[in-house]
């Protein structure tokens, strides 16, 4: 049978997009459409599902099955779809204040879990649907209309959050971006497991350029780093810079300069086991050290929902009951005639 | 081998076991309530635990209770016990105004030391005379007859103690002319992996028996009258397993998979055990993160086409409506069980109480109705839960199901339906030719219901959402008038379920002038009570509600051929005040009662009587 090849079109619905003109959402959701096609699981056999927020609004822009739910709760809604219909592809949409203030605790949980999901965390850094609050992955000191002085506490950095909660699969990238944005998104499909993305997006209206300091075409080249699995890890324009091992920590270096060689710039493992590097790697903020995008980690897992799957299918087959009244009557019963 | 001259024959005896929280006496109990199930008795049992798991051995708070009734025409636990035991002073102490006049009471008078006095806060050494007991009292050394008995069986002091229950049992099987045999097979399926802790027992519960043969002469013995029941086979189920087992009939009879989310919550949590443990049968039983994430977890799967289930108590409702809302406006088919406790907050976990009806019918926010069912016994959980299923998914609604703890953790005999007993259930799937023009929100217009399309199925790929919707095509609006369209449409929706549940029915005496009404688990007292009036002389009709949302068709002229209607409810009177609003010509009386304990009868005959005399 010859195999049904699907195109960006095909995953699109019929609604006006209503995002703010400029807004980053509209980049990912181009390369959502895009990585689905490359995917190649039909538009039916997709399902995707989001909490609250200017983000969460994106399955009504999609022609698969799509569900806008409850703030924070779009984990826990993905959770019982993918075991009850695990045939489903299925992405989870959050914005930072949906997935890891409201929607904290069922973040951590299906990353512990590890259920096949893809779940996207489009970080602003802002509540932009209630107009410019800060959220738990604003910066300390961050002035917003409910911290007119600055906020008084620290960010979740989301990479740590992941790794906290065991996560397998970790990668991130910059809305403007769009083909690290698909790459990244396929190489979450592809993965078996929970799968974090999360996308720096640009909220135009309430924390515009937030992600500047990183993002901005003159100094990204020196301020990200492109992870590859089997690859240096190189960056800069030229590539002319690399990462070391450094004692305990990592080490940013000019390649051919005070006696690095590309010999010395570590290759990356996104399946090694240890999550060790993979921590140090994801937390890396543009300062010292470049800001990783890409697949950071991608390691094989059971899942919970192919764990339930197969312990049905086992306890079915040793018990053997076709019915309801073929359990009650292996069990204590007595017979009035 | 009884002697005549002491038996009692009676239609129904009540017992009651109490003892420390781990001295086994629920174990006790069940055994002899399975025992007589099995010899044809009618059973109602009330087990009364605390909430401590293991409160400090012999104090007051750590006191454990099983009551059961068995004989004919039983249909409630027993206001009082024929028989009470009491494994220590705190036992008697807290139970013995369970005790009916003219009961007997046994104890374990190797427990009656000193200390044991002190620890149950006796002030005096004559703990009988203390409490002003002039019920009969049958001094029985249980703990050192256990010893005697297992003296040669090498197991340790703790284990030879924790057989006391069970000498207790014998005695109680000798009293009421129980099957050894049938106590000793329940015994063998308890302790199958432990060989040697079942010969113990086997042979305490001889010793028991045989001690109770031994000293017959002191004491009355009981033969207890069984009437015919419906040929079929029986088992003993309580109301949490019931409902669990209803949820998986519904799943057989509607072709869709079980999905339960749900999270630990006394005493909802064994509904979650009996489900986790059918896996055998296919159900997905998944424990989440917290009360959210169960109902979350199964709107999700009702999404993705499941049967799908959360199952909580009061706060735990409380954590899950603003899911239940998601679920009214999605119009997604949901099943979510209140078992019922004291509130409000933490309240009284261990205990029944009927506080959560508004909170089930009213608890959200906007305009969010949704149906609204509850089961009147152990037994009815299994109807009732299978209801709930039917209407979420024939009708494409939340569904609360209202049980309590008095009916979740209580047991009576039941038979095991027949494979056709119970209907086909049609899910409102979207039809096959409707593809290309259909929209999530397309409804039939008899019924108001819209369609259910599968994800996976291709050419029905939809969004759903919590956001209004177009009433025509689906899509996000925020139009007035569309709105309030849509609002009333879901209202009638729900109100429509009324054409597909059945009538309310009026047991008793029909042609009385007072009407006494119930709803849900207080079945059993209220019938009871209307039933035994009757037959005293006083004319009592007794109507009692399983459909609170919507009521079924026929209430207003039901109610409005009464002179006087009396609702019963363990609250101050939520029943009542939505049934006054929805019939405000209707005049009604209350009886209420909030302590977390179930109604006596007796309080129900008191409190008609009282309304009747004005």
């Amino acid at each position: 049978m010859e195999e049904v090849k699907y195109t960006a079109a095909n995953y699109k619905s019929d609604q006006s997009v209503r995002w703010c003109p400029g807004c980053g959402d509209h980049a990912i959701l181009n390369s959502l459409h895009k990585a689905m096609a490359t995917v190649g699981v039909a538009p039916h056999m997709t399902a995707v599902i989001s909490g609250i927020g200017c983000s969460s609004r994106l399955p009504y822009y999609m022609n698969t099955y799509g569900f806008h739910t409850i703030h924070g709760r779009a984990a826990a809604i993905a959770t019982g779809f993918k075991v009850a219909n695990p045939e489903m592809t299925v992405w989870q949409i959050s914005g930072d204040g949906d997935g890891l203030a409201i929607g904290g605790n069922h973040f951590i949980h299906a990353v512990r879990r590890n259920i096949d999901i893809n779940m996207l965390l489009l970080n602003n850094k802002i509540y932009g649907l209630t107009k410019g609050q800060y959220s738990p992955t604003s910066d300390r000191g961050f002035v917003s209309k409910s911290s007119p002085y600055g906020t008084t506490e620290d960010p979740f950095i989301p990479a740590e959050l992941v790794f906290g909660a065991r996560g397998n699969f970790f990668a991130r990238s910059i809305d403007v971006e769009l083909a690290t944005t698909q790459e990244v998104m396929v190489a979450a499909a592809q993965h078996k497991g929970a799968s974090v993305v999360e996308i720096l997006q640009n909220c135009v209206i309430f924390n515009n350029g937030i992600h500047n300091c990183i993002t901005d075409k003159e100094y990204r080249a020196d301020r990200t780093i492109h992870l590859r699995h089997g690859e240096k890890m190189v960056f800069g324009k030229d590539g002319e810079k690399g990462l070391v091992q450094d004692g305990f920590l990592l080490k940013a270096v000019e390649i051919g300069k005070d006696g690095y060689t590309i010999d010395d710039v570590l290759v990356h493992d996104a399946h090694c086991q240890s999550n060790f590097l993979h921590q140090q790697l994801a937390m890396m903020d543009g300062k010292e050290l470049p800001l990783a995008v890409g697949v950071i980690r991608d390691v094989e897992a059971l899942t919970y929902n192919e764990e339930i799957d197969k312990q049905v299918a086992e306890v079915k087959a040793k018990k053997g009951f076709g019915s309801l009244r073929d359990m009650i009557l292996a069990g204590e019963t007595w017979e009035v005639k | 081998m009884l002697e005549k001259a002491n038996v009692k024959v009676l239609d129904k005896v009540v017992v009651r076991f109490s003892g420390d929280s781990g001295d086994g006496m629920q174990l006790a109990g069940n055994i002899f309530t399975n025992v007589s199930a099995g010899v044809g008795n009618q059973v109602s049992t009330f087990p009364d635990y605390p909430a401590e798991i293991r409160a400090p051995q012999g104090s007051l708070s750590g006191v454990s209770g099983f009551q059961v009734s068995v004989g004919t025409g039983v249909h409630t636990p027993g206001d009082q016990a024929d028989v009470l035991i009491a494994m220590n002073p705190a036992a008697l102490k807290q139970n013995v105004k369970f005790l009916k006049s003219g009961g007997v009471i046994i104890v374990d008078i190797d427990s009656f030391k000193e200390s044991d006095l002190k620890k149950a806060l006796f002030e005096t050494d004559q703990p009988f005379k203390e409490l002003g007991i002039t019920a009969q009292v049958v001094e029985v050394p249980i703990t050192s007859m256990t010893k005697a008995a297992l003296a040669e069986s090498g197991l340790d002091n703790k284990s030879v103690l924790k057989c006391r229950n069970i000498f207790a049992l014998g005695l109680v099987c000798w009293l009421f002319d129980r099957p050894l045999e049938s106590a000793l097979q329940h015994l063998k399926n308890k302790f199958a992996k432990k060989p040697a802790i079942y010969e113990a027992n086997a042979k305490v519960i001889q010793a028991g028996y045989d001690y109770g043969h031994n000293i017959h002469a002191s004491v009355s013995t009981y033969r207890i009258e069984s009437e015919a029941a419906m040929p079929g086979v029986y088992t003993d189920i309580n109301g949490n397993t019931a409902t669990a087992w209803g949820l998986i009939m519904a799943s057989e009879k509607s072709g869709r998979p079980l999905f339960l989310g749900s999270y630990p919550i006394t005493p909802a949590t064994d509904i979650l055990h009996e489900l986790a443990k059918r896996k055998d049968l296919g159900v997905k039983a998944c424990q989440m993160e917290d009360e959210i994430a169960g109902v979350c977890s199964a709107i999700g799967a009702s999404f993705a086409g499941n049967l799908a289930v959360t199952s909580t108590s009061g706060p735990g409702l409380a954590l899950k409506s603003e899911g239940i809302g998601l679920a009214v406006m999605a119009e997604l088919p949901l099943v979510v069980i209140d078992v019922q406790r004291g509130g409000p907050s933490t309240g009284l976990p261990t205990k029944t109480e009927q506080t959560d009806l508004l909170q089930a019918l009213y608890g959200r926010n906007g305009e969010s109705p949704l149906a609204v069912v509850a089961p009147a016994s152990p037994t009815d959980c299994f109807t009732m839960a299978f209801e709930a299923c039917r209407i979420a998914i024939e009708h494409m609604t939340p569904v609360v199901l209202l049980t309590d703890a008095f009916i979740g953790n209580g047991s009576s005999a039941w038979r095991v339906p027949e494979a056709d007993e119970y209907p086909e259930i049609r899910p409102h799937y979207v039809p096959e030719e409707l593809k290309g023009t259909w929209k999530a929100y397309m409804r039939d217009e008899e019924s108001k219901v819209r369609y259910w399309a599968i994800p996976g199925t291709e050419g029905f790929a939809h969004r759903l959402g919590g956001l209004e919707k177009d009433y025509t095509t689906g899509a996000i609006s925020t139009d007035a008038v569309n709105h309030e369209k849509m609002v009333y449409t879901r209202k009638e929706k729900v109100e429509r379920i009324a054409n597909d549940i059945p009538a309310l029915e009026v047991a008793c005496d029909a042609d009385a002038d007072t009407l006494l009404v119930g709803w849900g688990g207080t079945y059993g007292h209220l019938y009871t009570a209307a039933e035994e009036m009757c037959k005293a002389g006083k004319k009592v009709a007794f109507a009692h509600f399983r459909y609170i949302n919507p009521l079924p068709a026929n209430t207003a002229e039901v109610l409005a051929r009464y002179k006087r209607v009396i609702v019963a409810e363990l609250n101050t009177g939520q029943f009542a005040d939505y049934l006054q609003a929805k019939f405000p010509g209707v005049k009604i009386e209350r009886i209420n009662k909030v302590q977390g304990q179930p109604f006596l009868v007796s309080e129900i005959i008191d409190g008609v009587t009282k309304i009747m005399e004005g």
